[in-house]
């Protein structure tokens, strides 16, 4: 009975945090591409969100861009501007924009959109090469996305 | 665009790009005694776009390209003799081999490998080198198709690539061709998978920049086969598209697809005025 109760509460916990998330089709951009509500109603976790960042089968940042505070993770791409000092050119709701569509700020950019499940041209199952065989799900989830912007706002010049 | 995203250009503008590294001014000659055309100006159907077009060997670092330059430290060419000796090898029903109806390779492939893909009139198709030559396997040997990315195709491939080595590519892209081009011409733009990337982000707009590790080429194929020092063997161009189109996170086309084929007719077209290189050393 114990056993059963603590189950019931768990799950209860689960999808009452589920029922605060933004799926990735109700976000809501405004007309310069940013996202001013939180996709978990959480704060982000700035330490999480720069292993997100440096880690490649995650957010990957570093592949396009450079970035002085994980420079402890080898090989920084030159696609995309350094982030360095991000925190100060962005609102975290600007940043919420560009994590979840850049293409809503950047029109035609090449930066991926990381919040996004729908509108691809021949989506594959990550990277199998092969096509879905179940509904997509975005690069990151909400928390992570929401991790990332914690991180990247801490990115203050000096 | 914001203000905010007008500002966050000029800082990219500004800021130093401390890895930057171009492509670079070395010159690619063949057992020091052939000068290859490496770089040289972008053929008219891509002018719009590109001055100049470059050989993916520019962007490879020193040591790769030494390997490149000397056919005895090339690891490539272990796989050309074995090609040898297929062209020699009675195969299929029909007690033939490609030597029977092509007799020296040395003659009979000069400047083939140069102008593939190509429009065959007989069969109403673009076809590619592999297609040609499963084409004669199967049709004229009475033998088994070999696997379009397989061993013995890209041996033989690199084997009738070293006939045209030096000479300039010259795909033909009008009359009959000119339609699949352009359907090759549309994929190469075409944003594909969840990362939303075409040909030409990486290719085209990026190439001399690194992603992550990687240096980004042209992606051109006059180098093809290429021996990959990463998987150490030779590569099909179509085996190359397919990982490039996965890395996209999306579905990929099957090597030999209509759709493949299309897109290698304007790859190799983009590279029209380089020397044929194959096969080449990357990593
Ligand atoms: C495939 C390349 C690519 C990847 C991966 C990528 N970006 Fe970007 N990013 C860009 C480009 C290119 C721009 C510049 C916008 C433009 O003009 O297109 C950009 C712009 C930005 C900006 C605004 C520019 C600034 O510094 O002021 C931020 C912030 C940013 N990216 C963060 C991220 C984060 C965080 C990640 C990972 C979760 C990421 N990017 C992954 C390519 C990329
Ligand atoms: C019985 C005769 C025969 C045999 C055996 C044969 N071929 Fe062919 N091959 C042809 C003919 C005929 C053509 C011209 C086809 C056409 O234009 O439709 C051709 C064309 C080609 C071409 C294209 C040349 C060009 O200028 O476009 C290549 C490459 C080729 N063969 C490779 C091979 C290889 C490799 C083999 C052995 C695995 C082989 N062939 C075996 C008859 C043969
Ligand atoms: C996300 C980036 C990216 C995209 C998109 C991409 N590639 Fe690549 N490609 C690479 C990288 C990285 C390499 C290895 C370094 C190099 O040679 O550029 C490469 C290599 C190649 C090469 C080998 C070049 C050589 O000299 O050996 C070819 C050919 C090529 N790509 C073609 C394509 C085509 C065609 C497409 C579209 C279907 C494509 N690529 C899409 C990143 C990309």
């Amino acid at each position: 009975m114990k056993r059963l109760s603590l189950t019931l509460a768990v799950s209860l916990i689960g999808s009452a945090a589920l029922a605060a998330e933004v799926a990735p089709k109700d976000v809501q951009f405004d007309e310069d591409g940013a996202v001013a509500a939180s996709l978990t109603g959480k704060p982000g976790d700035a330490a999480s969100g720069a292993v997100i960042a440096g880690t490649k089968s995650l957010g990957n940042c570093v592949a396009c861009h450079q970035l002085t505070a994980l420079a402890d993770v080898p090989f920084h791409g030159e696609i995309g501007p350094s982030l360095d000092g991000a925190g100060d050119r962005w609102t975290e709701a600007e940043l919420r924009g560009l994590m979840t569509n850049a293409k809503m700020t950047f029109e035609g950019t090449m930066m991926p959109a990381f919040y996004k499940v729908d509108g691809f041209l021949r989506p594959g199952d990550a990277y199998t090469g092969k096509a879905p065989t179940e509904a997509l799900t975005p690069i990151l989830s909400a928390q992570e996305i929401e991790d990332v912007i914690a991180f990247i706002a801490t990115l203050k010049e000096e | 665009m914001n203000y905010k995203a007008l500002t966050a250009i000029a800082v990219a503008l500004s800021l130093p790009l401390s890895a930057h590294a171009d492509a670079d001014d070395d010159t690619l000659v063949l057992n020091e005694e052939q000068t290859l055309v490496t770089k040289t100006a972008a053929p008219a159907h891509v002018a719009d776009v590109l001055d100049e077009v470059m050989s993916g060997w520019h962007f490879r670092s020193d040591e790769t390209q030494s390997l490149q330059m000397d056919d005895f430290e090339n690891p490539a060419m272990v796989f050309v003799d074995k090609a040898y000796d297929a062209w020699n090898t009675v195969e299929g029903s029909e007690g033939k081999s490609c030597a029977s109806c092509h007799d020296d390779v040395e003659e009979s492939m000069a400047g083939v490998r140069a102008v593939y893909p190509k429009w065959n009139e007989q069969a109403g198709e673009v076809r590619t080198l592999a297609m040609q030559v499963n084409d004669c396997r199967e049709n004229q040997m009475g033998a088994k198709a070999w696997k379009y990315t397989g061993g013995d195709m890209t041996a033989m491939e690199a084997l009738i690539s070293v006939q045209s080595r030096g000479m300039p590519v010259n795909v033909a892209i009008d009359g009959p061709a000119q339609s699949v081009w352009e359907q090759g011409k549309e994929m190469y733009y075409a944003r594909t998978g969840q990362l939303e990337l075409s040909c030409a982000n990486c290719h085209e707009d990026s190439y001399g920049l690194m992603i992550r590790a990687d240096h980004l080429s042209q992606g051109h194929i006059n180098g093809f086969p290429t021996y990959r020092l990463k998987n150490a063997k030779l590569n099909n161009v179509q085996a190359r598209f397919k990982g490039c189109v996965r890395d996209t996170r999306a579905e990929t086309y099957k090597p030999g697809s209509s759709e493949f084929v299309a897109l290698e007719l304007y790859v190799a077209s983009r590279g029209n005025g380089l020397s044929v290189e194959g096969p080449s050393v990357r990593n």
